[in-house]
């Protein structure tokens, strides 16, 4: 508390150089995008792991906050991208809320297999709904803001600056919820429960707040992310998805609110090129990145921040 | 007259374990009040029924006249009881002012229910009440040096006394101290019974802690409960239970005798 705090301004300035850099590298715009969906979703795993509870069933969000979004626009034609992004925060949120009281009694590998479960139910779920498209999904319209579409052929832009603002704001609310008495709660619940509940807090009330914050920017994450892509399938729900987020959380590390963004970009870039040069052996290129950094920096990337700060 | 503190009839047992058999004890406001007792006898029993970690099989609990038997641990502490552990029970992850900071925060949230005290307060400065009091507490205790330390790799002394300056963050109107010099070398006992004492004056809280070291109890107790196989075998002023012949012979140990010769 002494020093002075420095993240905030950090934020700010990472919003006004990526703005700036999408501007300047227009190709960049769609894997930036992408990268800021997963972002948040990891953002939301980066809380949880604070609290040491590890969901391997993230994707469950993912997929439900893009679906909410996607059958909105599919079926009523609403293509503002506020109210499509605040319907799938609801939607999230609210199974999150619903989900969070079974969860919030588990811990460990109880917790994670659980929600993984979870995730592969909704999975099934969609899988077996024609209306919603089974296995193949559907399209989603392009989404607009105050009328204007936020995306064209030629310009992505205006969708990429939105999700950075969106990214930004995810960014700093969580380094302030850190910083308040329930927020301070995730490594004294990780370190020592029975002290917490000794001090006079309810460690199952602040696990499901968290499990639920977790929800809902996981939501958002997918609904950014299918607005995007300009569609969605219920492979967002499948547990391969779920385990890159955590893949991507471990690869990011848990110092900073600004870990999960950095990490999805590498994640991205990595997944990009050694897509291009071996398409038939990327993921081999992907699991030696992860394998570097588990040993060289088991404190993820973020650590390099740190070493540099130091 | 209601007591700060009642237990009446109290009885737990654990298979053929007697760990609490009629137990009833009414505590006084301000009293200080020692227990002992060999391993086993039922001490660290009673301060985990008082404190709602353990439910007794029969008896009842009142807290200020309110009966507290069936409340969990969050809800004892939320009306005014703590404890601190044998083992001290810190955020080893964290340094020792923030093990404080995360105390105080719940305090903090606590004394404030409803949505507005759940809002993430962004006015700079938000923290400086907290940041105060913690610092305060550190002082208090004679952690100061500490501060920044983790808790995970303090000292055993420093961590009792650490685990101690977090119960008494709630600012009980009952403490319950497990054993706070256990673990300690000989030479460290009194001075960190006296930080505490002073301390717990300073907030007016009431003190039952369980101990093994005689001289301890009886320099700071005002009260003495000898426990014995789930019993309580003597209640009283110090010098009275502690030459009680029966406490003698089964609490404190026959061969117990003045230090020099233990010393020997």
């Amino acid at each position: 508390m002494n020093r002075q705090d420095r993240t905030p301004l950090l934020i700010v300035a990472s919003l006004v150089l990526l703005l700036g850099l999408g501007l300047l590298f227009p190709n960049w715009q769609f894997l930036g995008t992408l990268a800021i969906g997963k972002g948040l979703t990891v953002l939301g795993l980066l809380l949880l792991l604070r609290t040491g509870l590890v969901s391997f069933g993230q994707g469950l969000y993912y997929c439900l906050g893009a679906y909410a979004a996607g059958t909105l626009s599919q079926f009523t034609g609403v293509t503002d991208v506020l109210v499509l992004l605040l319907t799938a925060a609801a939607a999230s949120g609210v199974a999150a809320v619903i989900l969070g009281i079974l969860l919030a009694a588990y811990r460990g590998i109880f917790f994670s297999m659980l929600s993984l479960a979870l995730s592969m139910i909704l999975y099934g779920l969609l899988v077996k709904t024609a209306a919603l498209g089974s296995t193949d999904g559907f399209n989603l319209a392009v989404p607009t803001l105050l009328g204007l579409p936020l995306a064209s052929y030629e310009s992505r832009y205006p969708l990429f600056s939105l999700a950075c603002v969106v990214a930004a704001l995810a960014a700093l609310a969580m380094h302030y919820y850190f910083r308040t008495p329930l927020g301070r709660l995730s490594p004294a619940i990780r370190d020592n429960e029975i002290r917490v509940e000794y001090l006079g807090a309810s460690v199952r009330a602040a696990v499901h707040v968290k499990y639920t914050i977790a929800g809902v920017l996981a939501g958002i994450g997918g609904a950014l992310t299918g607005l995007t892509v300009g569609h969605i399938d219920p492979e967002m729900a499948y547990w391969t998805t779920s385990g890159e987020f955590v893949f991507v959380a471990i690869l990011s590390g848990t110092g900073s609110v600004a870990a999960p963004f950095l990490g999805s970009f590498i994640f991205e870039l990595v997944r990009t090129f050694a897509y291009e040069y071996s398409p038939n052996s990327w993921q081999l290129a992907l699991g030696t990145v992860m394998l570097l950094i588990i040993v060289f920096l088991p404190a993820g990337l973020w650590s390099l921040m740190q070493r540099r700060r130091a | 007259m209601t007591h700060l503190l009642e237990a009446k009839g109290l009885n737990k047992r654990f298979g053929a374990v007697t760990a609490a058999a009629d137990i009833s004890v009414a505590v006084a406001q301000d009293s200080v009040i020692g227990l002992i007792g060999t391993n086993g006898a039922g001490k660290t029993t009673f301060v985990n029924m008082v404190t709602g970690y353990l439910k007794p099989d029969t008896g009842r609990i009142f807290f200020q006249g309110r009966d507290i038997t069936a409340l969990h641990p969050r809800q004892v502490t939320r009306l005014g009881i703590c404890r601190s552990f044998q083992i001290p029970q810190l955020y080893n992850s964290l340094s020792a002012y923030d093990n404080l900071i995360v105390a105080l925060g719940i305090v903090l949230r606590n004394a404030k229910p409803g949505v507005f005290s759940r809002v993430p307060r962004l006015v700079p400065g938000h923290e400086l009440p907290l940041h105060e009091a913690a610092e305060a507490m550190l002082e208090r205790f004679g952690l100061g040096e500490f501060r920044d330390k983790l808790a995970g790799v303090l000292p055993e002394g420093i961590r009792k006394l650490l685990d101690i300056a977090m119960a008494l963050a709630v600012k009980p109107r009952v403490l319950l101290l497990d054993e706070p010099t256990s673990g300690v070398s000989s030479e460290e006992k009194f001075e960190i019974m006296d930080r505490v004492m002073t301390a717990v004056r300073a907030e007016g809280a009431t003190v039952l802690f369980v101990e093994h070291d005689m001289d301890i109890v009886s320099r700071y107790a005002n009260r003495v409960l000898a426990f014995y196989d789930g019993r309580i075998l003597a209640d009283g002023a110090p010098e009275a239970v502690l030459a009680d012949p029966e406490v003698r012979e089964y609490v404190i140990g026959a061969h117990a005798q003045p230090k020099e010769v233990s010393h020997a």
